[in-house]
């Protein structure tokens, strides 16, 4: 008998169709109502760093060269206390096949999914993840459908988003792209349900041990180019596996540089409103993925997310869109490296960080990605304006996202904004405890200290302030 | 018109609005969802005609004809003043320090 297909009966079946579509059982990692076995869950598929290593050669990921940017260094050094202003390298992840550091977890992904005999692979997303896996599955011999949120309701698509849609068909994928709203869920669901695909979830653990090369890399780079450490790292926060992956990259070298998140404040804007939807001019590495997912890991598309940023995170902090535009002229200008603007997230947040640093520190950029048609400061900026935006030259303190876009009249202006990191690690422990409705034990004490990289005695103050222990 | 095989692209509404009840903005519960995909005809026909498609992975789909021609016409955008500003100050800022340029 075939199975109804409307929204009410895939999405009751999401459950089995999405422990079919990963061959995988998250109830094993479970340890209590609140608790899971992170280590585990991260162990349990055997992608240790030289597996991951291994499959990432094999397919042209990784390995990307580390380049300083000296003009921006000099530029930032003017700015800042005499004798202060780190030397800022950046990890040219644009060299990946597709553009992005995303290939490294697109390449474990697609590994993971041939080698369970998967006949292609799927994935819901809007960003450079759906032309990594594109590539990869054309890399590695499997099918490739993207399901894409892409356009308001008068059919006006984010140009960031179409560059996006016409790279995957160029990279062999379907594209299925679809209005705003969450339901885009209903679609994915319903699609791997009927194909019997993988669902090459972002979230995945093989998906985030993907990442951990990144992290490695830069470190291993830094002890050879400078025989030492980075003191900073600076990771452009979505959906959190980039910071998590980077972050568990950088310890297992041994290194204890400080991780610092870096995302676009979008605060105020909607992300499932049809009208906010073109109001913005980065499609990613926003507040609007950056802050739920960081509180809330596990509301995406596996039960429980192996991207985890606050477990690793020492610091976030946020940067404006016109600061990032501005840093995307400034690489292209002063550098001579031509890149997409949502990778710059982090290097525009490090302009200003580094000045708190003294000349001799090294920060490190975890990342570049592609630019082209779309995806580009002019086309963003123009749509901007087609939006309503007001684009000018000022003081980016005064940018109101959905209003207007600043860019800073002066580099002096760059300045990143401090997040109070402390109430997400609150607003993460409250959510875990009321999501499960329990009273939470000793050990899951331990695993929500772990959990917000804090200890037993900041979960309880949390939790007894809320009334919850 | 367009013939059987002929690479097209496809509309239809998975959800009209009275039928959306996610938690969801106002703004966005008073639009349909909508969806797009391409592929091969699978027989001929006229624009804004009830058609299956057979996509590049080989799935069919049942839509409305809309492109009997699909292309991209995503580009650089139009002249943004505000950027040759920016490249300005970023010139200057480097000569006052000796920089390139
Ligand atoms: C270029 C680029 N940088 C950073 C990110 C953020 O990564 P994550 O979602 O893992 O936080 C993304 C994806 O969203 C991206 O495409």
């Amino acid at each position: 008998m075939a199975l109804a297909k409307d929204y009410a009966s895939v999405m009751g079946r999401s459950n089995d169709i999405q422990k079919q579509a990963l061959g995988l059982d998250y109830a094993e990692f479970e340890t209590s109502p609140i608790a899971f076995d992170y280590d585990k869950l991260m162990t349990s598929t055997g992608y240790t760093l030289e597996e991951v290593n291994r499959v990432q050669s094999q397919f042209g990921v990784g390995n990307t060269p580390l380049l300083e940017a000296r003009n921006i260094t000099k530029l930032a050094r003017k700015y800042a206390k005499p004798g202060y202003g780190a030397r800022i390298f950046i990890k040219d992840e644009a060299a990946n096949p597709s553009g992005s550091f995303k290939d490294r977890r697109a390449a474990c992904a697609v590994y993971h999914a041939k080698k369970l005999g998967y006949k292609g692979v799927m994935a819901a997303t809007s960003g450079n993840y759906g032309a990594a896996v594109a590539s990869q599955a054309a890399i590695q011999g499997l099918k490739c459908i993207i399901v894409q949120e892409c356009y308001d309701s008068h059919g006006v698509g984010q140009p960031e988003i179409v560059e996006k849609a016409r790279k995957c068909e160029a990279l062999g994928a379907e594209v299925v792209q679809l209005t705003v709203g969450p339901e885009l869920f209903y679609s994915f669901l319903s699609i791997l349900e009927d194909t019997g695909y993988f669902n090459a979830s972002l979230y995945s653990p093989f998906g985030i041990a993907g990442v951990d090369t990144l992290g490695y890399e830069i470190v291993q780079q830094c002890r050879e180019k400078l025989g030492k450490d980075p003191d900073m790292v600076v990771c452009t926060t979505a959906g959190g596996g980039m910071t998590t992956g980077t972050a568990r990259g950088v310890r297992m070298a041994g290194c204890d540089a400080e991780i610092v998140g870096a995302s676009i404040d979008l605060s105020g804007l909607s992300m499932a409103s049809d009208v906010d939807f073109n109001k913005k001019s980065c499609t990613t590495g926003h507040t609007g993925f950056g802050v739920p997912y960081a509180t809330d890991p596990d509301h995406s598309d596996v039960p429980r997310s192996a991207a985890r940023p606050l477990r690793y995170m020492d610091r976030y902090v946020t940067i404006t869109q016109g600061e990032i535009m501005e840093m995307t002229e400034m690489l292209a200008q002063l550098e001579g490296i031509e890149r997409g603007p949502a990778g710059q997230t982090s290097l525009a947040a490090a302009f200003s960080l580094a000045q708190d640093l003294p000349e001799d520190a090294i920060l490190v950029v975890s990342e570049t990605e592609y630019t082209g048609a779309g995806k580009h400061v002019q086309p963003q900026l123009w749509f901007a304006k087609q939006n309503g935006i007001d684009v000018r030259l000022g003081d980016p303190k005064d940018e109101v996202p959905g209003k207007s876009v600043v860019l800073p009249a002066s580099p002096a202006l760059f300045q990143y904004k401090e997040a109070d990191i402390d109430h997400f690690r609150q607003s993460l422990i409250k959510k875990a405890v009321k999501k499960a409705g329990v009273k939470p034990s000793d050990s899951d004490l331990e695993f929500l200290a772990e959990e917000t990289k804090t200890d037993v005695d900041f979960v309880k103050a949390t939790l007894e302030e809320n009334g919850l222990l | 018109m367009a013939k059987k095989g002929d690479w097209v692209r496809i509309h239809s509404v998975v959800l009209k609005a009275e039928e959306r009840t996610a938690k969801l903005p106002d703004d966005t519960k008073a639009c349909d969802l909508e969806q797009w995909t391409k592929g091969f005809l699978t027989e001929d026909a006229e624009i804004g005609d009830e058609v299956t498609v057979e996509t590049v992975v080989g799935r069919m789909e049942k839509g409305t004809l809309i492109d009997d021609a699909p292309y991209y016409d995503h580009d650089y955008g139009h002249f943004v003043p505000e950027l040759i500003e920016v490249d300005k100050v970023l010139r200057e800022e480097m000569a006052e320090i000796g920089g390139i340029r």
